[in-house]
């Protein structure tokens, strides 16, 4: 027994009393803009969406669609390859070192040695997959039933092993898994585009910059379209005909030239700190505290006082939006378009709303808070709400709110907390990401260091912000356990719990 | 062969079974019988394992079968033989089988009955197919023991005699747990019955008293 355990109250409360102490510290100006002029501007644009410039949209969703399914198999084929020796401490720790970095930091690192090509895009994609795909994978194959294994007996090599025994029992739910990631790389591969990349992030920065906002309109249209038909166009048999296409898209794409040795020059040179390559090895306290002090720690802070706030409203949406697509609750009329809501809420890329917030309200915290906080809140809202809808209920159960409140809310209390707990390691990370949009997280102090091209600095920023997602896991770990290991499993349980139903028609 | 010397089986502090001493002589068709829960899976456990520690081949049919439900009958059936070959002809089989592995594993699934299923994914068979399909397996793969949990307990009691006569003629010895005492008596030549944590009768076949074999059964 545990002397004072962890209560799922005591864990909101917590976390709302953090959310107060970062509100003064939180900067929520508008920053001078007239919010109502552009959100007028945006919404008529969306609302009459201009096809006209049908070249360059189609364009930009072909390559957007091409890295998402290059990188995604690449990282699903490396992650499959390392899945079962995930156990190997090497092994482990490499799947770690890839995903505790954020696909678009990879790509701003990747940039300097690839240069802004297809190599680039690919990998920013590919390797921070592969890191989770080598552990989901390794649990589904740990799962999956180890009795056809054993019956072989010990003399049967590994690799007929894995394939007559092991692979054929997990495939159904790696596919599936896989498919999920493959919408969640229609994300990472039209956000790559605001970091320069041919995709549609790119391209909807260049019309929003030359104010073409029904340009904009249709290039969003076409991409919502796409992200909410994935399980219509992407078919099992059909993989190798969209892998091919990817090919012959990526292949198209011309790129600058990077100059010889580019790797060679990043690892021996740039990312060795400066005082060191000046052979001033006293300089190193000096540098390391700058850094520390100017950048990293003020990164930090504003990234916590992001993600805090972003949690508190993500959990107000979740506890409010689960019962909106309850028909029992709010009726049809209310829960069909609430049920929409959420999945448009849900599929857009948060760096993306993030991106479009910034548009209305001008450069602060408020639009990184409010993207991160609707785009996690419609998540957690909908696995709630699909759960609600699930619930046996008696036949005299209430209506309404006072089903809500008597039956839903208790009964889904301990999934909401485990869920807003696990949401809440992705929210960190995603905060320190919105600062290359200019929100003063580590992001930003990151994107400055490279655009500075003080290489040996970026690294360093990535490392903290690496060591902090570490951190920031063990400790949503260690609170989740307190409450129950059974209530919800490790991480990979509610991504894949997400991505059933994700799955499930809706 | 001495298999067992005053064994304890069992998981853990609480053995299910004590002091077993076994021996069992090549040729000898052998039929446990107990009422579930007397501890014939965990007999049997020790049986294989003993008899691989003897460097013998042993075919297992599992009582839940440890089949892989997405791949066809035949390729379960081809499982049976994985450990003769290397990983590259084991891959080649996976994607397609040499024709005299197909042909060799298709004789054994005609001979369970199932020629019509052969293609068809272990998934979508009923259970006593799936039963038929574990036992097909351990037919294929042949050996010097059969050792099988329950082999017969979902097919009738027709067919139950047919391949119980299969088991005799393809292994030279076999040891079965079996629930229905008609096909034990007409199939084994050696009843051992389980009760009480140890065996309780060890005789052969011919002498059976039914009185003794109900006598295990009884509360």
């Amino acid at each position: 027994m545990r002397a004072r355990p962890i209560t799922r109250r005591g864990i909101v409360a917590g976390f709302l009393i953090a959310g107060l102490v970062c509100l003064p510290f939180a900067d929520l100006t508008l920053a001078g803009n007239d919010p109502w002029a552009a959100l007028s501007r945006m919404g008529m644009g969306f609302l009459s969406p201009d096809f006209g410039a049908v070249e360059r949209i189609m364009r930009a969703i072909a390559l957007t669609l091409a890295f998402a399914i290059a990188g995604v198999a690449g990282g699903a084929v490396a992650g499959l390859m390392m899945a079962p020796f995930y156990r190997l401490r090497p092994v482990r720790w490499l799947a770690i070192a890839l995903r505790s970095v954020h696909e678009l930091f990879w790509a701003l690192i990747l940039m300097q040695i690839t240069g802004i090509g297809v190599t680039t895009g690919i990998l920013a994609i590919a390797l921070p997959y592969a890191g989770i795909f080598a552990k989901v994978l390794s649990e589904i194959l740990d799962e999956s039933d180890r009795r056809p294994s054993d019956w072989l007996g010990a003399r049967v090599d590994p690799l007929s092993r894995f394939l007559w025994a092991r692979m054929p029992l997990a495939r159904r739910e790696m596919a599936t898994y896989t498919l999920y990631r493959l919408e969640c790389g229609l994300r990472s591969s039209a956000v790559l585009g605001f970091v320069g990349l041919p995709t549609l992030g790119f391209q909807l920065d260049s019309f929003f910059r030359q104010g073409n906002y029904a340009a904009a309109g249709a290039i969003m249209a076409v991409y919502i379209a796409l992200i909410a038909t994935i399980r219509l166009w992407m078919r099992p048999h059909a993989v190798w005909a969209w892998l091919i296409a990817a090919g012959i898209v990526l292949v198209r794409v011309d790129a600058p030239p990077m100059g010889q040795g580019a790797l060679w020059r990043f690892l021996t040179s740039d990312i060795v700190p400066a005082p060191l390559l000046q052979g001033d090895p006293a300089g190193l306290g000096p540098w390391l505290w700058d850094l520390v002090a100017g950048s990293i720690l003020p990164g930090l802070a504003a990234t916590l006082v992001v993600a805090q706030l972003a949690l508190i409203l993500a959990g107000l949406v979740a506890f409010c939006g689960q019962a909106l697509i309850v028909p029992r609750v709010t009726g049809r009329l209310v829960a069909i378009p609430g049920h929409l809501f959420l999945v448009v809420l849900r599929s857009f890329p948060e760096y993306m709303l993030a991106y479009l917030f910034l548009q209305v309200f001008g450069p602060s915290m408020l639009p990184a808070i409010l993207a991160l906080g609707l785009h996690n809140g419609a998540i957690i809202a909908h696995l709630l709400g699909r759960q609600a809808g699930g619930l046996a209920l008696r036949a005299d159960a209430p209506r309404g709110l006072t089903l809500w409140g008597w039956e839903i809310v208790p009964r889904l209390f301990g999934q909401f907390v485990a869920l807003c707990l696990y949401r809440w390691e992705i929210i960190i990370r995603e905060s320190a990401i919105v600062g290359i949009l200019g929100v003063a997280t580590l992001g930003f102090y990151l994107d400055d260091a490279i655009s500075q091209l003080r290489l040996d600095r970026a690294v360093l920023i990535l490392l903290a912000t690496g060591m902090v997602t570490v951190a920031i896991d063990a400790l949503s770990r260690f609170l989740r356990s307190g409450l129950g290991a059974g209530r919800l499993r490790a991480r990979a349980a509610s991504e894949r719990g997400i991505a059933l139903a994700a799955e499930a028609p809706g | 062969m001495q298999l067992l010397i005053a064994a304890d089986l069992g998981y853990g502090a609480a053995p299910v079974l004590r002091d077993v001493t076994l021996d069992v002589e090549s040729g000898q068709r052998v039929a446990l019988l107990g009422r579930s829960g007397a501890g014939k899976s965990t007999l049997l456990a020790a049986i294989r394992q003993a008899l691989l520690d003897r460097g013998l081949r042993v075919a297992l049919v599992p009582q839940d079968h440890a089949l892989v439900p997405q791949l066809s009958a035949l390729h379960n059936v081809l499982m049976g033989r994985l450990d003769d070959h290397g990983a590259l002809y084991n891959l080649a089989t996976l994607i397609r089988p040499r024709r005299t592995d197909r042909a060799a594993a298709l004789k054994v699934l005609a001979r369970v009955g199932l020629t019509p299923e052969a293609e068809r994914p272990v998934e979508a068979l009923s259970g006593g197919q799936k039963q038929r399909v574990a036992l097909a397996r351990a037919l294929y793969r042949g050996g010097d023991v059969l050792v099988a949990d329950e082999p017969l307990s979902a097919v009738d009691p027709v067919q139950a005699q047919a391949l119980a006569g299969l088991i005799g003629t393809t292994f030279p010895t076999s040891i079965l747990a079996l629930h229905d005492v008609s096909v034990a008596l007409t199939f084994a030549t050696r009843l051992i019955g389980l009760d009480g944590g140890r065996i309780a009768l060890d005789m052969p076949a011919q002498d059976a008293k039914t009185a003794a074999i109900e006598a295990l059964y009884a509360r």
